[in-house]
């Protein structure tokens, strides 16, 4: 055989292969039983029962919890990532004991504790009830990721930049935030693009600790459908929480994707 | 390109531009620079030869303290820049740089390239900015490239607009760091047109090269550089043509 017929015959084989393998979990499955469990209505239409709640809601929360963990984690892990690379060693010593310590912990744990027990420890209540003390958590638990992401792409910039920058004259703090950094942040964005997403998906952490009717994130909303509405007993709000989910993350990171390839177009 | 007009002798008593007492640079145990004294006279072109490791580069990167040097003076039109108490920012605005690898930006166009220290470093307002970097890059020929980005230019064209940047600062001298060696040989001249035009303006520069022919025509100076020490200087055409050095003459048997 030639050699491209050969291959050919592979990619062939192989695209059988799955479509056996999928044809077999169909048919294998109990469809009766997971239309019961997993996609069950109770009489009621599916958008009149839990989607209203799980998306204006949930999802709204969900978004806008990312939204503030994000951006408050990566100003603060800026400011770490600049810590760990300055040029005095108290800086750098706390930066790394900083990223060690909440990199090392489940943001479970440091969620939990943010809620419940720093306002035993301090007799102080952090800002925004329970949900605030989450989202702390998180921005404190993400600022420790990104922060290594960050200083990964500050490092990435070729040193000749600086050199470039310096020698026309330009301070440090002017180097830094006009040419390394934009640099930098163009290197780190398949990265953070990545942080963000597990950040999307560690919002749903929040349920551990409680939040009021309006506040609840996705998951809690759906958790709640568990027990009570049309669907009760049955797992469907779980899976509309996880469709939508999926709604939310796929768009961002094929955005994103799309932006970063007509960057580099432009600039390399 | 022009004819050079003659060169002004400098004044005697004028201060020089770069003058360079006893530097010694080392990088741990490596030594690379022993005990260097040279010195660039306002309006001369020095090009500084010798083989890769001879520490030539590293000369040229003290002079604005791009390295530190481990001892010994760097004078810049008098002022001694190793001095804490100097402004060091201030004195680099005035000391034009060009790398050999270009180094532009690559995240701004070529006219933000060009205006960014102007207005950080100098405080100018945009249309001032604007207006002195559309008269360099004219100067090296690229005056229809400013909206361009460096990734989009030759080698050749990135090395120009380098050099319109550097002198957008109207610095007071310009240090060359090889700025041809990562060219293709036919974009090379463009480049060394453009560094002939400016000697012949009358700027003081320090030029690290390893051509021959633009020391010889242009050059008003030749240091040859070998082991960490100035081995020989003198009118280029004299060096080259009558090289006084046994390591002089083995280097030149090998590169003319």
């Amino acid at each position: 055989m030639k050699r491209t017929t050969r291959a050919r015959a592979w990619r062939w084989g192989l695209n059988a292969a799955v479509v056996a393998v999928i044809a077999l979990i169909a048919l294998a499955a109990n469809w009766e039983n997971i239309h019961e469990n997993f996609w069950n209505s109770g009489g009621v239409a599916l958008d009149g029962g839990n989607w209203g709640d799980l998306i204006t809601i949930g999802a709204v929360n969900t978004v806008q919890y990312t939204a503030i963990a994000f951006a408050g984690g990566l100003a603060f892990a800026l400011v770490l990532a600049l810590m760990r690379l300055s040029p005095i060693a108290t800086m750098r010593w706390l930066a790394t004991g900083y990223v060690e310590f909440f990199r090392g912990l489940p943001a479970l744990i440091v969620i939990i504790f943010m809620g419940l027990g720093v306002p035993i420890a301090f007799n102080w209540q952090p800002p925004g009830g329970l949900v605030g003390a989450g989202l702390i958590a998180l921005i404190m638990v993400g600022s420790a990721y990104m922060a290594e992401t960050l200083r990964a792409g500050i490092q990435a910039v070729p040193k000749g930049q600086m050199e470039a920058a310096r020698s026309l004259g330009m301070k440090p703090t002017a180097t830094m935030f006009k040419v390394i950094l934009p640099q930098a942040f163009r290197i780190v964005i398949p990265p953070l693009t990545n942080e963000f997403v597990l950040l999307i998906k560690d919002t749903a952490l929040l349920s551990v600790i409680g939040a009021s009717f309006d506040e609840r994130e996705l998951t809690t909303v759906a958790r709640d459908f568990l027990a009570s509405g049309p669907s009760a007993g049955t797992a469907t709000a779980l899976v509309q929480a996880a469709l939508i989910y999926l709604v939310i993350t796929i768009p961002l990171t094929q955005l994103v994707a799309w932006q970063e390839r007509r960057q580099r177009k432009a600039t390399r | 390109m022009t004819a050079m007009p003659a060169r002004q002798a400098p004044e005697a008593g004028s201060v020089p531009a770069i003058d360079v007492r006893g530097l010694h640079k080392s990088f741990g145990e490596n030594e690379v620079l022993t005990g260097i004294d040279f010195h660039v006279d306002p309006g001369q072109v020095v090009c500084v030869i010798g083989p890769s490791g001879s520490g030539k580069s590293t000369l040229l990167r003290c002079v604005n303290r791009l390295e530190e040097p481990t001892s010994g003076e760097i004078l810049i039109e008098g002022i001694d820049i190793c001095d804490p108490e100097v402004d060091l920012d201030e004195v680099r605005s005035r000391i034009g740089m060009v790398f050999q690898q270009f180094n532009l930006f690559p995240h701004l166009s070529v006219m933000k390239n060009l205006t960014l220290a102007q207005r950080s470093v100098h405080g100018r307002g945009k249309a001032e900015a604007v207006e002195i970097a559309r008269r360099n890059l004219a100067k090296v020929g690229l005056d229809h490239k400013e909206d361009a980005f460096p990734a989009h230019l030759s080698g050749g064209q990135q090395q120009r607009v380098a050099i319109a940047r550097a002198l957008s600062m109207e610095p007071d001298m310009m240090l060359f760091d090889e700025p041809t060696s990562a060219l293709d040989p036919e974009l090379v001249g463009d480049v060394l047109g453009v560094m002939k035009d400016l000697a012949s303006e009358g700027m003081t520069m320090m030029v690290v090269t390893h051509e021959m022919g633009f020391a010889r025509e242009v050059g008003d100076k030749l240091v040859f550089m070998d082991g960490g020490v100035v081995v020989e200087e003198g009118v280029p055409e004299e060096v080259l043509s009558d090289p006084q050095h046994e390591r002089t003459q083995a280097f030149l048997s090998k590169v003319l």
